[in-house]
């Protein structure tokens, strides 16, 4: 029985408890909505909310706990020889599921018999070409631990999803059935109705705590594996960055991490003079009709998806770039050999960041009390002389917030770098060299084949954990800074 | 003393210390020579960013607009029966076993006839002609003779395109000086598409295929379209709007309505305003992490990449419908809450409608952001992908590979020939075109339906 | 000393006219704010407006040093000349004017800078200091004529927002004073203070009086006795009378300003 099955039902159980249990309060006051204590329609709520949410809680912790326990129990029963050189139990345990999806495969299209599937001591060599016969993949020889334990991961699986039906449905019964008894017309059921409500909007507000630990574990577990096969003084302190699939690699974060500063930095030397000029100029010189035209026009380019700048940058600016400061280019200057370049994808990041800052500092600098302004000009001072030596300084920690911000951003920001930025991780002030950055490694090591077992690809996991706790740290920081700025003109 | 001394001279009866106010002293010109270079300062900024936004847009149609044209050549082709279906019986599954390379030389002939009849004059050999043309045309004629099989024996009038070299010439960006080193094309099949081109049988002309037709593989740029990444893009869009607005929703109202001041409280107003500045990339890894390698959800498929939107996309629905929930006024609570109703029929029956036309507008701005994110969809294995068939119905549309329109638009531009440039360019202008009528439906919503309390 | 009506009995010289207002005209957007007001104020003197709430009086103080200019729906038609100079003529830089004409504000304002900062930022602007003993003799002067200077001497360094509301306001006038003004304008000087603080400046404002002409915008009548020579009431955007403050207390023209003074309209 497939899941959406399963679900199908408990939606019928619902709707069929709705019913019953809105006609059975209703009988149960002759018939008289006054006589009960709540509207008839929440009866109905109850009992169909008694049916649906312990049942689908105890469905999805079912499907998340389930795969954990096999995997554990499964990859117990293979032995140490059976790990050929070179590979380890991931590995076998990923060519174990491929097995044990081919046995299913192979049994419902009638190509093996379920006795046949389930026979530890087949003939191996019948098998595989069995299964291959009925089409299912298959890519390395299985070996007799291998269908072993595909057997028994079959089993457990299968076992396991059938205990899963079983006890869904009769939670979900159990749950109708207890509401069903208790409906009558002096049981409150609008409060316990709501009572649930109110959970299920717990639960909805609570899923933002479950992403960030899931962010966190996801990539804490497969950083600490990381580690054990790659030394994390080599990680933080190494200084080079050579990934190499055949072992060897040396992995380490910094040339990545200074090449993403290199170009933040490139990028809010353009975006932060340009974007708070303009806010600048908009919040304190532009008339009505200029704000309501220039501010919105410069948004746009905010909402313009990154894909677009990656494409600008590797086939317009780059080119461009390359025209300016290349070999034989307009300068003469030879500067340049390739159009991805750390200026290439700074400026254009820069550009991406404009309405960003204009729109923080904008915001901040129109916080600054009225007051503040009439008592500069009440001076005699001239309009450049209150935003300089009047509101800038008072509005410089929300600016630096806004900065930060910003760099926050920049250092996360991923298709403009893959595109632009280019593949070479090293150690150099040139602009006009390509660099790469830890978004643009972090997409390599995880895209194309990739193998969840060597460090060359789970180095990917421990770059997202530094990059997530760069940016929250520096978010976190500037929210600070920012809320702080704000009480202190509230 | 001071005091004294100055008093004497600051105070004098009639006339002005500091000279007339009709002229400007050298302090107050030199201070207003500053504001003035303060004041362009402050427009040269605004114009350098506006500059951008024209020239971004500039760039974007004029590359892009290509895309949408493509040359085709038109050929009367005389589906032979002796090559096409030998035994004469019309079974399809024997016209089947013609391979598209069967039908090269009914399209070489035609061309050779077509020429002849213009009386064109060329030194290229007939199979150099029928270079010019698309490797999809054979496919092309192929599917035709599939689908209309009693059309055999009879001379068909087709639209072929032409290989995207010929298609680059015809739109000026091929030259004859910039083929020197091109293997795949001539200059004398340039000089024969001149002909063809002067003849009227060679044209560019409108290409829907580009809109709603499937990618190609990288030989045959000329035929590749984003019409099933499009849809892929749909499928994801579906999987955003059904979990994120009602989850959004939901932990809006219990945020906004019902929480009590406590640290779990807290602790989630600080993870929503945190998430909602994570890099997209990360939200990439746990898709990968925990759909893909835990869950065993099939990887490249759009419910993965909506699952993956939903989460980044949560932050933005959850904080603008927080702001419209906030705009309502405590009064029409107060007013439900005093004829008798509970709290949470309060919140469902008189705020949540009021707040509805401020959620919707976030809710659509989300998914515009969520429709342009590319990063994420990296990860869980949608670029690389060729989407070259339409998924067959609605549950493979959730859960066979497919690619998403931004995703389609970086596989392009990684791609060699230049030729995928002008498509990716021209993705861009339909998925700009999605995002800013979603934009602006979200802006009429704002207009129409804002209420001033 | 504060008591209201000593100072009324007193006659006033006749003195130099220091701002002459000529058919004063100020529209808000469509709103005709400030009607047809003529009004003379003369050197040396503290002449107070006074008048109802959005009768006009404020907007017209800011009439006064251009102050209007900041805001882009306001109007002003009319003359209003300065020691014979129209102060809207084009050639009129209202930088310039507003270092002649200083402005004390409702709320206290001060920067968020050090109290030496605060009064240095005029002076520093304008350039009246050529080095740093100058104007720190400048700041010095102008704190002791802002009667806050034993106050803050030993604390020039510190903010300027940590002092008390009523520090704040004469550290304010003490800044306003700083630039060497002919005219101080104050809006409401001491609508945001407490009795004791309100004391100490109305004290100052009389001290001032003898070396700037002084305008005040005031919604208490009694301080409009208690500290003013001259007084104007301002009526829905009308000058309903001006005169001396003595005569327009105790014997009031207009049935208007006596209606006003005795409470009846307000």
């Amino acid at each position: 029985m497939a899941l959406s099955w399963l679900l199908l039902i408990l939606l019928a159980l619902a709707v069929i408890g709705y019913f019953t249990g809105r006609s059975r309060a209703l009988a149960s006051a002759g018939g008289d909505t006054r006589e009960l204590h709540s509207l008839p329609s929440y009866y109905g709520y109850n009992v169909a909310l008694s049916a649906l949410v312990p049942a689908l809680g105890v469905l999805i912790v079912w499907l998340l706990v389930q795969p954990m326990i096999v995997n554990s129990t499964v990859s117990g029963l293979i032995p140490d020889t059976a790990i050929p050189e070179g590979s380890d139990r991931g590995l076998i345990m990923s060519e174990v599921r491929r097995v044990a999806n081919g046995l299913n495969g192979a049994v419902a299209t009638g190509a093996l018999t379920e006795a046949q599937a389930q026979d530890a001591n087949a003939d191996i060599d019948a098998l595989t070409s069995a299964l291959k016969d009925a089409g299912q993949v298959l890519t390395q020889d299985v070996t007799q631990p291998i269908l072993v334990a595909a057997q028994k991961y079959r089993s457990m699986t299968g076992t396991g999803s059938v205990a899963m039906q079983v006890i869904v449905l009769a939670l979900a019964l159990i749950g109708a059935a207890f509401a069903y008894v208790r409906t009558h017309k002096e049981f409150r059921a609008r409060n316990v109705v709501e009572q649930g409500v109110l959970a299920l909007l717990l639960l909805a507000a609570s899923i933002a705590i479950l992403t960030t630990v899931g962010i966190v574990l996801s990539m804490l577990f497969e950083t600490m594996n990381f580690f054990q096969l790659h030394s994390w003084k080599d990680f933080f302190f190494g200084s080079t960055w050579a990934p190499n699939f055949r072992g060897g690699s040396e992995l380490s974060i910094l040339p990545l991490l200074w090449g993403t500063l290199y170009i933040s930095l490139i990028a809010l030397l353009v975006a932060v003079p340009i974007g708070l000029f303009a806010a600048i100029y908009l919040s304190e010189y532009a008339s009505g009709a200029t704000r309501a035209i220039a501010k919105p026009l410069l948004e746009i380019l905010a909402g313009i998806p990154t894909i677009v700048y990656g494409l600008f940058a590797l086939l317009t600016v780059g080119p461009a770039l390359v025209s300016l400061f290349g070999d034989g280019g307009a300068l003469g200057l030879g500067w340049m050999s390739s159009s991805n370049a750390v200026l290439t994808a700074g400026l254009v990041m820069g550009i991406m960041l404009i309405p960003f800052v204009s729109s923080l500092s904008d915001d901040i600098i129109n916080a600054v009390p009225q007051s503040m302004r009439d008592g500069s000009l009440g001076l005699g001072a001239t309009k450049s002389e209150t935003v300089r030596q009047v509101i800038l300084p008072a509005a410089l920690p929300g600016i630096v917030g806004a900065i930060l911000l910003a760099a926050s951003r920049a250092i996360g920001e991923t298709m403009i770098v893959v595109m632009a930025a280019g593949a070479i991780a090293k150690f150099s002030g040139n602009p006009f060299e390509a660099m790469t950055t830890i978004t643009t490694r972090i997409v390599s090591q995880l895209t194309g084949d990739t193998d969840f077992a060597s460090p060359e690809t789970l180095v990917a996991f421990a770059l997202g954990l530094t990059l997530f706790i760069i940016t929250l740290g520096l978010n976190i920081f500037a929210l600070y800074i920012v809320r702080k700025y704000r009480e202190q003109y509230e | 003393m001071t005091d004294i001394s100055q008093n004497s001279g600051a105070a004098p009866a009639a006339k002005p210390k500091g000279g007339s106010l009709f002229e400007k002293d050298a302090r107050t010109k030199r201070r207003n020579a500053a504001e003035g270079r303060f004041k362009l300062y402050g427009i040269a900024a605004i114009g350098i960013g506006l500059l951008m936004l024209v020239v971004l847009v500039t760039n974007i149609v004029t590359a892009g607009t290509g895309a949408f044209q493509q040359s085709f050549l038109e050929l009367n082709v005389e589906l032979k029966e002796d090559k096409l279906d030998k035994k004469g019986n019309r079974n399809i599954e024997d016209i089947k076993k013609v391979s598209t390379f069967g039908y090269a030389p009914l399209i070489a002939s035609a061309l050779e006839a077509e020429v002849a009849k213009l009386g064109i004059q060329t030194d290229l050999s007939p199979k150099d002609m029928g270079k010019i043309l698309s490797k999809a045309a054979q496919a092309e004629l192929r599917n035709y003779v599939i689908s209309n099989p009693d059309e055999i024996g009879k001379t068909v009038s087709f639209r072929f395109l032409v290989n995207s070299r010929v298609d680059g010439y015809m739109k000026g960006r091929v030259t004859r000086e910039s083929i020197a080193n091109d293997k795949s094309i001539s200059v004398e099949q340039l000089d024969f598409v001149d002909q063809l081109r002067d003849a009227g049988i060679l044209y560019k002309a409108f290409n829907p295929d580009f809109i709603f037709g499937s990618d190609a593989s990288d030989q045959r740029p000329e035929a590749a379209g984003i019409g099933v990444s499009m849809l892929g893009s749909l499928f994801m869009m579906f999987v955003v709007l059904a979990l994120a607005l009602p989850i959004g929703v939901a932990a809006s109202i219990y945020l906004e309505e019902f929480a009590p001041q406590n640290r779990l409280t807290d602790i989630i107003e600080v993870n929503i305003s945190n998430l909602a500045a994570v890099p997209s990339i990360v939200f990439g890894i746990l898709g990968l992490a925990v759909f893909i390698n835990y869950m065993h959800l099939p990887t490249s498929a759009p419910l993965v990449g909506g699952l993956v939107l939903t989460l980044m996309t949560l932050p933005t629905i959850i904080i603008s419908t927080r702001a419209s929930l906030k705009a309502v006024p405590p009064s029409i609570r107060d007013a439900a809450l005093g004829v008798g109703a509970s709290k949470m029929q309060a919140v469902f029956h008189h705020v949540l409608p009021l707040a509805a036309p401020g959620i919707l507008t976030g809710t659509i701005i989300g998914l515009a952001q969520a429709l342009g994110e590319t990063a994420p969809l990296l990860l869980i294995g949608m670029v690389g992908f060729i989407a070259s068939n339409p998924p067959d119905g609605i549950v493979a549309g959730f859960l066979s590979p497919n690619s998403a329109m931004p995703a389609q638009i970086y596989e392009w531009s990684k791609r060699a020939d230049p030729a995928f440039y002008e498509r990716a360019w021209g993705g861009i202008i339909i998925l700009l075109i999605f995002l800013v009528t979603m934009n602006t439906i979200a802006v009429i919503l704002r207009r129409r339906f804002e209420r001033r309390w | 000393m504060m008591n209201d009506m000593t100072r009324v009995e007193r006659t006033v010289d006749s003195k130099d006219i220091k701002i002459a207002a000529n058919k004063v005209q100020v529209y808000y957007g469509d709103t005709h704010a400030i009607k047809d007001v003529d009004v003379q104020i003369e050197d040396k003197t503290v002449t107070a407006f006074i008048g109802p709430s959005g009768c006009g009086k404020s907007t017209f103080l800011r009439c006064l040093n251009r102050m209007n200019d900041t805001i882009d729906i306001c109007r002003v038609e009319g003359d209003i000349l300065l020691d014979g100079e129209d102060i809207y003529d084009k050639r009129v830089d209202p930088v310039q004017l507003r270092a002649k004409v200083g402005m004390v504000f409702q709320k206290p304002n001060p920067f968020p800078k050090s109290i030496y900062d605060n009064v240095a930022y005029g002076p520093r602007i304008h350039g009246l200091a050529k080095n740093k003993a100058e104007l720190d003799e400048i700041v010095e002067k102008s704190l002791r004529r802002g009667a806050i200077w034993d106050e803050v001497k030993d604390r020039l360094d510190a903010p300027g927002t940590g002092l008390s509301g009523g520090q704040q306001q004469r550290l304010c006038i003490a800044r306003a004073v700083a630039t060497e003004p002919e005219v101080l304008l104050m809006d409401e000087p001491c609508s945001a203070l407490d009795p004791i603080a309100t004391a100490q400046v109305e004290e100052l404002i009389d001290e001032l009086r003898s070396r700037y002409s002084v305008v005040i915008v005031t919604h208490s009548m009694q301080q409009a006795a208690r500290v003013s020579q001259k007084t104007a009431f301002f009526h829905l955007g009308n000058l309903v009378e001006f005169g001396e403050t003595g005569q327009i207390f105790t014997n009031p023209e207009d049935p208007r300003t006596e209606s006003y003074i005795t409470g009846r309209i307000g």
